[in-house]
């Protein structure tokens, strides 16, 4: 756990975008890339991800429960004992996705529909759990929501990623729209791999084999 | 002191009692919105398994949906016998809008209830009726609208509760809804219900009437489909032949 971030003297006039806190939005999207890096949250990366409308729905459920949940964990550190942490945030996780769950009910059903099971899932996505545990618990408010927010684009981009070449070549679409027909291509054929979870297996390991050969990393 | 017996126990209560509070709160303020939303969700589903119509409601706010269900669609339920049933158990009159389907399920057929919504625009008239069974995952259900004739479908809508984005819950588009329009349930009189087939891409004409292109990885939501289909065009057939008057060349396709 960083428990450095506590110690460290306290600054007294942080610029609200310091270079310290660019890091926490900028870190996850690729260096320290929750599914491509740390490996995290792969379920759902295969599971919501055969087109690009449901996974953009999903993509900004996650930043928002990952950047709440961030928020009030951090806000009740103090207060938090630590034997039953990992219950206290659950509890605060699971009371947040029941509270989207619930507003896409009652705004928006069509999207309900299509996605509840998916919605419900976030609860267990490691992702959420995981900066629960390895950032929020340690530091303050705002560093969390920030931490929150990279976390959930760096989860975002790569999903949507994966989701656009699942679209595209299981379909011939991106966001519903029929790209190869619209440029002519009558019978263009649908890729059914790409369709089932081996097609984001598949996807997911050329993204990480481009992003490990650009940043040199290494898995220890 | 955090990290004594007691001060876990009153924590944990307090944040029980806050969070549980929330949801409920939550819950009581939303909960009127979420019937509407679910309510003209209904009428939109039925409605919208008339192709036509689908189009034109498309466009149309909330309120000009209502209007327009009201003024098309009349709706009576019927019990497993044929027969029309105008009150429900508690003895209050019996609504099919509010009939719902999926406690209807649970029961044995022979006790359930079933609703019929008459679609009449001018000389146009279909017969709108509510399906449900399981897919893969969980429920799934809809409204399929049969012709005049109550042999050929004229239009179907489809939703379910979990099944896979991008796979199984593919049945709720439009361009798999659209491939059951105009199929025919009747195969030499003989009630065969329409087939979707395994696979996708099959050529129409290995596909015949009666038969529908399948959705590719969702094989096991679409067997869930097909038996949805056949039963409730099963247990609407003694509705059928009581109140609806067969037009005479469907009645000597019948007698063959």
């Amino acid at each position: 756990m960083s428990t450095e971030t506590l110690e460290r003297p306290i600054v007294k006039k942080e610029a609200i975008f310091s270079k310290r806190r660019k890091k926490f939005v900028t870190d996850p999207l690729s260096d320290d890339n929750p599914i491509t890096v740390q490996v995290l949250g792969i379920c759902s990366a295969l599971a919501v991800t055969t087109q690009m409308k449901p996974t953009m729905v999903m993509a900004i459920s996650v930043t928002l429960v990952l950047m709440f949940s961030n928020l009030i964990i951090s806000l009740m550190r103090n207060a938090i004992p630590s034997r039953v942490r990992i219950i206290v945030q659950l509890a605060v996780v699971a009371t947040l996705v029941t509270l989207v769950n619930e507003v896409l009910k009652a705004y928006a059903f069509d999207m309900y529909k299509e996605l509840s099971v998916f919605i419900g899932l976030i609860i267990t996505n490691c992702i959420v759990m995981g900066r629960l545990e390895a950032f929020a618990l340690a530091n303050k408010p705002y560093d969390s929501v920030l931490d929150g927010l990279g976390s959930g684009l760096g989860y975002s981009w790569i999903i949507l990623t994966v989701a656009f070449f699942r679209e595209i070549w299981g379909s011939g679409k991106v966001f519903g729209y029929p790209v190869f027909e619209a440029m002519g291509i009558e019978n263009f054929a649908a890729n059914g791999l790409m369709v089932s979870p081996v097609g984001a297996f598949m996807v997911l390991g050329f993204i990480i084999w481009i992003q490990r050969t650009k940043t040199g990393y290494v898995e220890h | 002191m955090r990290q004594s017996n007691t001060y876990i126990i009153i924590f944990s209560l307090v944040l029980t009692a806050v969070l549980g509070g929330l949801l409920s709160g939550a819950s009581q303020i939303l909960g009127p919105t979420q019937k509407k939303a679910q309510d003209l969700d209904t009428k939109k589903q039925i409605l919208g398994a008339i192709p036509a119509e689908k189009e034109k409601i498309a466009s149309m706010s909330a309120e000009e949906i209502l209007t327009r269900y009201a003024e098309v669609i009349q709706s009576e339920v019927a019990d497993y016998q044929g027969n029309l049933v105008s009150t429900n158990e508690k003895g209050e009159p019996m609504v099919a809008e509010n009939v719902n389907i999926e406690k209807n399920y649970k029961k044995p057929a022979e006790e359930r209830v079933y609703p019929v919504f008459k679609y009449v625009n001018g000389g146009e008239k279909a017969y709108v009726i509510p399906v449900f069974g399981a897919g893969l995952w969980d429920a799934i259900w809809g409204f399929v609208a049969l012709e005049e004739d109550t042999q050929t479908i004229k239009g179907v809508t489809f939703a379910h509760k979990g099944e896979t984005p991008g796979l199984g819950a593919r049945i709720t588009t439009d361009e798999i809804q659209a491939r059951y329009q105009g199929k025919s349930i009747f195969e030499d009189g003989q009630l065969v219900s329409v087939i979707m087939v395994k696979g996708e891409r099959t050529s129409p004409d290995k596909l015949g009437p009666s038969k529908v292109d399948g959705m590719a990885g969702a094989t096991l939501t679409a067997n869930g489909v097909n038996s949805m289909l056949s039963n409730y065009f099963g247990y609407y057939q003694s509705y059928f032949d009581k109140h609806v008057k067969v037009p005479a060349d469907a009645m000597t396709m019948n007698n063959q």
